[in-house]
């Protein structure tokens, strides 16, 4: 046994282990770390199968972006757990038995055949970089669907705002249709009056009254 | 030396967990979209291990795209969930029946 496989062994444990308490855990919070667990000793895994640039992505962008807006979301919500928990005991033996029966469906037929067609694993020269294969590939071979990808996300983000955005009922903001209609007589007011006297006069006059 | 088949065997492990998760807690709509994460996971984690075993780079590109559509979902789906919560006061999926479906 060498150490590449005790990794895997180790690595993918966690990640059962990890999974399990996603499924299972009574409190949301507790979920969602578990699944950030999840994911990290699966991009653990996935460093393993030199898939460098994805396994740190799905740290970075995954761990770090998404499940924050997970953790976000359920701390916002107030949820009362002893109504959620009642239902889960209910449709424990079936859910149990049915992902039994794929597993065991799904074990039974990747792990009797060669499923790799007999092909050995090409190792690579250790100045080979998996974030520069992945780039040129990206930005050659698969530009246009890359720059759909970016069409998506812009989407998503302007879909997301659109939906949890609300007016505020005491905002002040422009109504620009009010001020292009505007007209000069509704803001300036020509009046008639008579003419002062220089400010020095006024001082002499008030002297001479005083006097 | 680790086979193709045990990547794939722990990609199915997790994806049938995403399954079990969903049918477990389908009250809270949270734990059904998390369930959901689990599956793309697993499905995400073949694909790398069907990349690696066959030297072909493009399987990794599928990754990439998974992943960005992934997190479109899920930030598309939060505001929905926010949004029905600011209405209706609950994350119970059998509570949201306006639409008699």
């Amino acid at each position: 046994m060498n150490f590449e496989t005790i990794v895997f062994y180790v690595f993918a444990a966690l990640t059962v282990f990890a999974a399990l308490r996603v499924i299972t855990s009574r409190n949301p919070v507790h979920a969602v770390l578990f699944l950030v667990l999840a994911f990290c000793s699966m991009a653990g895994i996935w460093m393993l199968l030199e898939a460098e640039f994805l396994a740190i992505t799905l740290v970075l962008v995954y761990v770090g972006a998404v499940m924050v807006l997970f953790l976000f979301v359920v701390m916002m919500l107030d949820i009362h757990l002893a109504q959620l928990r009642e239902d889960f005991w209910r449709w424990l033996p079936f859910g149990a038995v049915l992902a039994g029966l794929m597993v065991f469906e799904m074990s039974w037929v990747l792990g009797s055949s060669d499923v790799s067609g007999g092909k050995t694993v090409i190792k690579h020269a250790a100045d080979y970089s998996n974030t520069k294969e992945l780039g040129r590939l990206i930005y050659t071979e698969y530009v246009y669907p890359f720059e759909i990808a970016a069409v998506i996300l812009l989407v998503a983000m302007v879909a997301a705002i659109a939906l949890t955005s609300r007016r505020r009922k005491d905002a002040k903001s422009q109504v620009v249709p009010e001020q292009i209609a505007v007209r000069k007589a509704d803001r300036l007011r020509l009046i008639k009056m008579s003419s002062e006297k220089h400010a020095q006069e006024k001082i002499d006059n008030t002297a001479e009254v005083a006097r | 030396m680790i086979a193709l088949s045990d990547f794939l065997i722990l990609g199915a492990v997790i994806f049938c967990m995403g399954v079990a998760g969903i049918l477990f807690k389908r009250k809270n709509i949270i734990n059904v979209l998390m369930a959901i994460e689990l599956m793309l996971l697993a499905v995400n984690t073949n694909f790398v291990a069907f990349s690696h075993y066959l030297g072909d780079t493009a399987g990794q590109i599928f990754v990439f795209f998974i992943l960005v559509v992934a997190a479109a979902e899920a930030a598309i789906g939060l505001a929905i969930v926010v949004l029905l919560f600011r209405n209706r006061q609950t994350i119970e999926v059998a509570d949201w029946n306006e639409l008699k479906g």
